[in-house]
């Protein structure tokens, strides 16, 4: 069961960002706090905190949530583990909670993750990727911009319509925000004083046209030309002539700071706590997907969440697809069928940003105060990975 | 007249001179804060005919620093911030004015002062040692407010940086040129506006480090902003240090550390952020009452009778050689005071003086003490075997052994050599000054003159006032006492007059609650982690338990020969087992609570403790044993204040914190109680006072402020 979902507002991942002077694990703690707070919760009563955090260096190495939640004065008994499947890492922690609780073994898990790409710096991090050259050898692949790119380019998607997706994601955003939509789950995030930093995702541009967007530098050209990842592409895909660089700034999710969390827990340990369930955790589902395309992951994993629940897609009634790239939406809306009135209907990652770690946990929350707006019954939210992954989890509202 | 004046000269630089009417000293005013923007401004105006600007000052000093009395009132961190913000703001535009903006440092430039030389891109100070530069804002409990830690952070590094503000580091002009924190010294006002010209035309095109291109924080790597080993190892020292109690401490390391991994701005918002949050700390609060103005009352005079002609020693004698007239010689010679040092022989006087020359020997080995100084101090003391060598001396202390018969017999031996007028005084802690008096052909001229051990580095000494105590000898006593560097409080004649009785408490406390089956690590432990410099136990074993008992059995004496009653305490049973039975006196008998290695380790508890005072089944609240150290003392001081022991708060504040190690961030006793409130104080003490007997019960005046919501502080 999800008793509830909190997230921190996101903000731009830049030296002017709202949030860059914020340490990922006071964020981290202060969204604790207030998770404790909205729910009158008794910290004992936790069995474990999982908190997804990609770029695991520096202030943000180590495990991160047991040290905010002691920050936070919760209960110091309360363990934590951090975990990474790249930008499935929120969502997968939240999946990682349902298990625990389905398996019996604990009946009150706390899920979400962190990121503050503002104080880190996008790929900052050197992975073993980058230190062997050894396996670039053997793997041949290519950096998450090229992926993307080499994706539009095979599913016949030009500049036009990744653009027109990225506006959509922007209005939509916008409106959602301007409803209220996302109030629900927001929880402004505040300096030792009280004093407010950010109470609303800033990263969000109504304003954007068409025309602006296509003004926009191809970002991952050069990179792809100059640094030959087209051509080790190529090598994988011969049949791609050319790769056409259509994402942007514009049509990419954007670089952010936030953290978001979810309480996961039995229906027993919710009737005994006097918590009322807001929905059920169906399914779960990770997957491989060809490491080079990368991004290609979603509809797989979706079908087989799906498959695990006995269910098929038109039992489903919203999605939530991160907004990686348009992209990689527009690839599962092509593999699926799944029709655009169902997918990111109050925009996504290219509006408000995609704080790597916690984006997947941060869905939940949205899809699941959509559909109680909406009062409809099943959502599901997938993501795809780096190295080649996907994974999704299906949820039902009570 | 404005407190910024602004002058051009032909040249096209401006020199802004900050000179607050109505004000001995700038400081960080409404009224300044106004003048700086309206300069800030018409500098941004003028600026297509400016070459560059100068700042300086026109009083003696450059800028005192923060407005305290208004910060003493701020209670919302809002505002604060928000003050903090628009105040740099104003800096950042002088900054950033596409113009060398130059500092002159023309005298003393601390807090906010320094911080508006950092926002300079070149700083020139006369080579004055007297002149003191620095950020001194933590001893207060605040932060430096200005861009002072985001800017000294910048120029030093972390490290560096961190400890300077830390510790509340002054330093002078030279030891600023070795930092590289001012360019170049000069030896007068006008070569060192040469030099802030010369710098402006040489430099048009002047910024800060911070604002070029590829500029890198000094110290910092890929993986952290400050040397890992350090920043792994500094928060915890200071833990140790400080215990977690100085919170502003906490603040300026963790903003220093903090500053560094963001750009300017963001690392100034962060600055700000954590300004109003100490502004607003009761531990803020405490420390600037008390060390700042409470002292400055004190140091100036409050408690010195008016009308009485300032007095300078030029000659004292001190009778008796041991720890107490060794360290009273020696601070005297420190000040250029010739100090007679007598005792029953001249031998005793010698070895005495010897012990001063080791002491001192050791000061210039660690380079504190030139030699030269050494060979001054020692010159000014005068061993003497009898009573005429202290011949014309214009104050006698005595500080021989505490008896009262002894104590007579020196004082009628040594008063008959003092100057005209002299004064005589006794440096008992235990002895009612106005019974010793009696010894005296001029009880008018005896005082009391309490030192602490070891003198040279205890800041305080008590002033006791006899009942026939002249207002003239307690002004003179009074002006000694400065004349030392020393702080004077003044206290009226009670047996262990101010600070022995209320620190009689906290030492009775922990026999107390060793008597109750408390584990003796927790009594000790508790006391540390509350700010007392040691645990109870620890200073009894220092302080002799059988001195104490010998002590309590002359009260017993005295009470009852006055028919007076006895008051019992629950340490005395502790105590007498502790002397009587088990022969555990304290260190100096081969032990007491503590057992002392002969090879010289370290010290533990004695095991014996166990056995002989078992422990409870139950342990007390560690909240409960922290309360009782700080209640205890601080009730024992309203008592103080009830019975005119102390007639002002500020006594009680001061003495406590400077001469028995009342924690610091406090305030002190009777400050602490304004922290709490007198209400919740109340309420508490009353809690204890069902738990643990009836000595925590809120005095009457304690009872009254409760009710009327009336604070020590006013």
């Amino acid at each position: 069961m999800i008793y509830d979902a909190v997230r921190t507002p996101r903000g731009k991942g830049r030296a002017d960002g709202a949030l860059h002077e914020v340490p990922p694990v006071r964020l981290l703690a202060g969204l604790l706090g207030e998770l404790q707070r909205r729910n009158a919760l008794d910290t004992a009563q936790v069995e474990d905190l999982l908190v997804g955090c990609v770029q695991a260096r520096g202030e943000q190495a180590g495990v991160l949530g047991r040290l905010a939640a002691l920050a936070a004065g919760w209960n110091a008994e309360l363990p934590a583990m951090q975990l990474s499947r790249y930008c499935g890492s929120g969502l997968d922690a939240v999946a990682l909670a349902a298990q625990k609780v389905r398996s019996g073994w604990e009946e009150l898990v706390v899920a979400g993750g962190v990121e503050s790409m503002s104080r880190m710096g996008i790929g900052a991090a050197a992975g073993a990727r980058d230190l062997l050259p050894g396996l670039q050898f053997d793997l041949k692949m290519v950096p998450q911009g090229i992926s993307a790119d080499l994706l539009a380019t095979m599913d016949g998607h030009t500049r036009e319509d990744v653009d027109a997706y990225a506006l959509q994601s922007q209005q939509r955003a916008a409106q959602a925000r301007a409803q209220g939509r996302f109030a629900r789950s927001i929880a402004a995030v505040k300096d030792a004083n009280g004093l407010t930093l950010l109470a609303e995702d800033e990263a969000i541009r109504g304003d954007a046209t068409m025309e602006a967007l296509a003004k926009l530098k191809p970002a991952f050209a050069d990179m792809g030309e100059l640094g030959g990842f087209d051509a080790v592409a190529q090598l994988k895909y011969p049949q791609v002539e050319r790769i056409r660089h259509v994402h942007t700034a514009g049509n990419s999710s954007g670089v952010v700071d936030g953290a978001a969390l979810v309480l996961v827990g039995s229906e027993s340990k919710g009737r005994a706590l006097g918590l009322t369930p807001r929905a059920r955790i169906v399914s779960a589902a990770a997957c491989g997907a060809e490491p080079t395309l990368m991004l290609s992951g979603p509809g797989a994993v979706t079908r087989m969440a799906l498959a695990k629940a006995g269910l098929t897609l038109e039992d489903v009634d919203l999605f939530e697809v991160n907004e990686a790239f348009a992209s990689v939406v527009l690839r599962f809306m092509d593999d699926t069928k799944v029709p655009l009135e169902k997918v990111n209907v109050n925009g996504g990652a290219i509006a408000m940003g995609h704080p790597l770690g916690a984006t997947g946990a941060m869905l939940v929350g949205t899809l699941l105060d959509e559909l109680e707006r909406r009062q409809l019954k099943r959502g599901l939210v997938t993501l795809c990975a780096a190295d080649g992954m996907g994974v999704a989890t299906l949820i039902e509202r009570l | 007249m404005s407190a910024i004046t602004y002058q051009t000269d032909d040249q096209g630089i401006v020199t802004l001179t900050i000179d607050m009417p109505g004000q001995a000293t700038n400081t960080m005013t409404p009224v300044f804060r106004e003048a700086y923007g309206a300069a800030v401004a018409r500098l941004e105006a003028e600026r297509a005919q400016i070459t560059g600007v100068i700042l300086t000052s026109g009083k003696p000093t450059f800028f005192a620093g923060g407005d305290l009395k208004s910060l003493l009132a701020a209670d919302d961190a809002a505002a604060i911030f928000e003050r903090a913000e628009a105040a740099k703001a104003l800096m950042r535009r002088l900054e950033k004015l596409g113009r060398p903006v130059v500092a002159a440092i023309t005298g003393t430039a601390l807090g906010g002062g320094f911080e508006l030389c950092l926002a300079c891109h070149a700083r020139f100070a006369l080579d004055d040692a007297k002149i003191q530069l620095g950020l001194p804002e933590t001893s207060l409990g605040l932060i430096p407010g200005a861009g002072g830690v985001v800017r000294l952070t910048r120029l030093l590094g972390v490290h560096a940086a961190a400890q300077l503000i830390v510790d509340s580091t002054l330093f002078d002009p030279q030891r600023a040129l070795q930092m590289k924190l001012v360019n170049a010294l000069a030896a007068d006002r006008e070569a060192l506006l040469a030099q802030c010209r010369e710098w402006i035309l040489a430099n048009p095109a002047a910024q800060q480090p911070w604002d070029q291109k590829g500029f890198r924080l000094p110290g910092t790597s890929a993986d952290a902003p400050a040397d890992l080993t350090w920043l792994r190892t500094a928060p915890t020292l200071l833990l140790k240090k400080h215990r977690g109690l100085y919170p502003a401490l906490e603040a300026a390391m963790s903003c220093a550390v903090e500053s560094a991994e963001v750009d300017f701005d963001t690392a100034s918002r962060i600055e700000s952020r954590y300004v109003a949050r100490m502004a607003i700390h009761p531990v803020a609060k405490n420390l600037i009452r008390t060390f700042f103005f409470q002292m400055n009352e004190v140091k100036g005079g409050k408690s010195r009778p008016e009308g009485v002609a300032p007095a300078r020693f030029k000659r004292i004698g001190i009778l008796g050689a041991g720890l107490m007239g060794q360290g009273i010689a020696q601070v005297a010679a420190a000040r250029s005071i010739t100090a007679v040092l007598k005792d029953t022989s001249l031998e005793k006087a010698e070895q005495g003086k010897a012990k001063v020359e080791q002491n001192l020997a050791k000061q210039v080995e660690k380079k504190r003490l030139t030699s030269e100084k050494m060979a001054a101090m020692l010159q000014a003391i005068v061993p003497a075997g009898d009573a005429v060598g202290l011949k014309d001396c214009e104050l006698i202390i005595e500080a021989v052994f505490e008896n009262r018969e002894v104590k007579r017999k020196a004082t009628q031996e040594a008063e008959p050599q003092l100057a005209a007028g002299g004064i005589f005084a006794s440096n008992t802690s235990t002895l009612p000054i106005t019974g010793l008096a009696e010894a005296s052909a001029r009880p008018e001229n005896f005082i009391g003159l309490h030192f602490f051990s070891p003198v040279e580095r205890m800041a305080l000494v008590e002033i006791i006032k006899g009942k026939k105590t002249s207002a003239e000898t307690l002004a003179r006593a009074y002006d000694f006492v400065l004349q030392l560097g020393k702080t004077p409080i003044v206290v009226n004649d009670s047996r262990g007059f101010f600070t022995s009785r209320v620190f009689g408490t906290f030492t009775r406390e922990g026999a107390a609650m060793l008597a109750e089956g408390v584990d003796p690590a927790l009594i000790e432990n508790a006391a540390v982690a509350a700010g007392l410099p040691v645990g109870p136990l620890a200073v009894m074993d220092e302080t002799s338990m059988a001195l104490a008992w010998s002590v309590r059995e002359q009260t017993i004496k005295d009470l009852r020969a006055e028919g007076r009653p006895v008051p019992e305490h629950p340490a005395w049973a502790v105590i007498g087992k502790m002397v009587n039975e088990l022969n555990r006196p304290g260190r100096a008998g081969a032990g007491g609570y503590y057992e002392y290695p002969q090879s010289g380790g370290k010290k533990q508890l004695w095991p014996g403790l166990a056995q002989h005072f078992p422990r409870a089944a139950q342990s007390l609240p560690a909240e409960d044993i922290r309360d009782r150290f700080l209640f205890i003392q601080a009730l024992e001081s309203v008592r103080c204040l009830e019975e005119g022991v102390i007639e002002h708060p500020r006594e009680g504040n001061i003495g406590a914190t400077l001469a028995i190690g009342y924690p610091r961030w406090t305030g002190g006793p009777l400050q602490f109680i304004d922290m709490m409130g007198a209400k919740a104080f109340a309420r508490r003490a009353s809690e204890l006072a069902s738990r643990y007997g009836e000595r925590f019960a809120p005095p009457k005046r304690l009872a009254q402020m409760a009710e009327s919501g009336e604070t020590f502080s006013a």
